[in-house]
């Protein structure tokens, strides 16, 4: 978990953008593993579902936000609960109206967006002491890096499991699907490679710029 | 002769078998059923060999370049991994898939968790369930033992581009020329037709499957040598295959129509090569002496049980898996006393 911020946070480029990359929900904090894993099995699903907690998380957070300083201490949890669960209401008829194909695709998932961690992660941590722009601005930062990260694991499994991005063909129809992608075990392999990619590039990050120093990279 | 006497404290070792020295011994015992395997397939088999061992090393090679930790590549363990792997894949699969399967096997079976003597399962077996699980038609398209053009012609899907779906086999094999094909190995056969191959054609391994597993003969003779020289732990293997036969017994003395005999059970599938060369991989397998029995009748037992009741022909792979996930917990629980320790007293609370 990112430490909590003590002071009122000023809005800047960073409030945003660290959402997508040091503080990203899936690849860095391993948040949310639960619609990471389960939806990740075509692109669209995985954006659909990046999109809905995006707005759930936005949502969420600019009424916790505002309402901080009247929601007492002890009963913020239920409260923070109550209002999330009315965002992903929303969110949950508002997918229906638009494509019940996609409803049925994205299934219980949708409800279980209440329960992800990200989103009460980020209430507690920063829309419940942060003021409303400031938190506005950071639930779309956490928001758009879990889509990121939803759609690096939905195309790539989409593209191996089925040979197909968006429902297009890309390799013409003799390509031989890898049924393991878009089953179960197929999520947990390529997270896990995604993991490994991106702990890779950071710890190569690292050692670069802990070389000039002279210390060695892994003496961390 | 003086010079001869070496006066030293106990324990006196004779001699030190290194990792190299086994793994190059197992290697030995493989290359006959490797053989066997290429006879009875032809050049495809040879291929897919090569191709499985190839990738293996080179994975190897790459993730030991990766770890900055020195060639692993010369301990052998990836060569067995790389020929089991290819030993226990139909002869006509894809070259393409193969590569991936000793690529998923080494990179995730085992360096992944660190290398050789870290890896929780047996890698090639990591690889062939992969493949099992990405590409469920191709690892079960079986060809004929025995074709005549064997030696001259590859099977069809052997040489599939990357990423393409192998074509189908049947007008392949209808030009063959082999009576009464019906494109099932003896377990398929007796699973869904029950009926029993002869079996002496199980044992010698006249039959189709994949690669290298048809002759439980030969098999039997190269593991036998392999426990001879110290190489594998004998009670696995022995009750590997007690487990598959006393699981087996009671179904075939109730109803000899539908369950089939002991001996079929040994002596079909992969079961052999599975108890000698992977169910008594030393790193995932129990270390206590009660343990490795307790492990090898636990995979002999599922195997049949698998064979039996579950949707998949045969069960070995999984189950050896399985066995390996429980190896650790076998082995805490069969640790030997030490001598002259006394017995724990089980504290009140």
């Amino acid at each position: 978990m990112a430490e909590l911020p003590k002071h009122q946070e000023d809005l800047s480029l960073d409030t945003f953008v660290r959402g997508l990359w040091k503080e990203n929900p899936v690849f860095v904090m391993l948040l949310g593993m639960c619609p990471t894993l389960a939806v990740s099995n075509s692109a669209i699903n995985a954006i659909s579902m990046g999109l809905a907690t995006t707005f759930v998380l936005a949502g969420s957070g600019a009424l916790i936000s505002w309402l901080r300083n009247w929601i007492p201490k002890q009963v913020r949890i239920a409260s923070y609960i109550v209002i999330i669960a009315t965002f992903v209401t929303i969110v949950d008829y508002a997918i229906q109206a638009i494509s019940l194909d996609l409803y049925a695709a994205l299934g219980a998932f949708i409800q279980l967006i209440v329960v992800n961690c990200i989103i009460l992660g980020r209430a507690e941590a920063y829309a419940s002491q942060q003021r409303l722009v400031p938190t506005l601005v950071n639930s779309l930062g956490i928001g758009a890096g879990f889509t990121i990260a939803l759609f690096a694991l939905g195309s790539v499994r989409e593209i191996l499991g089925s040979g197909t991005l968006f429902g297009l063909h890309l390799f013409g129809a003799g390509f031989q699907p890898w049924v393991v992608m878009v089953l179960p075990p197929g999520g947990f392999f390529v997270l896990g490679a995604w993991l490994l990619l991106f702990n890779w590039i950071k710890q190569r990050g690292e050692r670069r710029a802990d070389a000039p120093t002279g210390v060695p990279a892994n003496a961390r | 002769m003086v010079k001869g006497i070496e006066i030293r404290t106990s324990p006196h070792l004779k001699r030190a078998l290194n990792v190299q020295q086994i793994m190059r011994s197992v290697v030995y015992a493989m290359l006959p059923i490797c053989a066997f395997a290429i006879w009875q397939f032809g050049l495809s088999a040879a291929l897919l060999l090569a191709t499985t061992t190839g990738a293996a090393v080179a994975t190897e090679a790459w993730f030991s370049r990766l770890r900055g930790a020195g060639n692993t590549v010369a301990d052998w363990s990836a060569v067995i991994t790389g020929i089991l792997l290819g030993l226990t894949l139909p002869p006509g699969f894809p070259l393409w898939m193969a590569a991936v399967a000793a690529f998923v096997g080494i990179g995730l079976g085992k360096a992944l968790f660190g290398g050789l003597g870290y890896n929780v399962m047996n890698p090639a077996l990591i690889g062939r369930a992969f493949v099992q699980a990405a590409f469920p038609v191709a690892i079960t398209t079986w060809t004929p033992a025995f074709a005549p053009s064997r030696f001259v012609e590859l099977i069809p899907t052997t040489l599939t581009a990357p990423f393409m779906r192998p074509e189908s086999v049947t007008d392949w094999i209808a030009g063959l020329g082999v009576d009464s094909w019906t494109g099932a190995t003896p377990l398929a056969m007796q699973k869904f037709q029950h009926v029993e191959t002869p079996a002496w054609d199980t044992f010698a391994g006249l039959v189709s499957g994949s690669a290298g597993e048809t002759s439980a003969l030969l098999i039997l003779v190269c593991g036998l040598w392999l426990a001879w020289r110290g190489c594998l732990d004998w009670r696995i293997p022995a009750s590997v295959l007690a487990g598959a036969a006393l699981t087996a017994l009671p179904f075939w003395l109730v109803d000899p129509g539908i369950y089939p005999s002991p001996w079929f059970v040994l002596s079909s599938g992969g079961l052999m090569l599975a108890a000698w060369f992977m169910a008594s991989d030393m790193v995932a397998s129990p270390v206590t002496p009660w343990g490795a029995i307790i492990y090898g009748v636990f995979i002999g037992a599922l195997t049949v049980i698998i064979r039996l009741f579950g949707g998949l022909v045969e069960g070995v792979m999984y189950a050896i898996l399985l066995g390996n996930a429980a190896g650790p917990l076998i082995s805490a629980w069969t640790q030997p006393r030490v001598y002259g320790a006394v017995k724990k007293v089980q504290a009140k609370s």
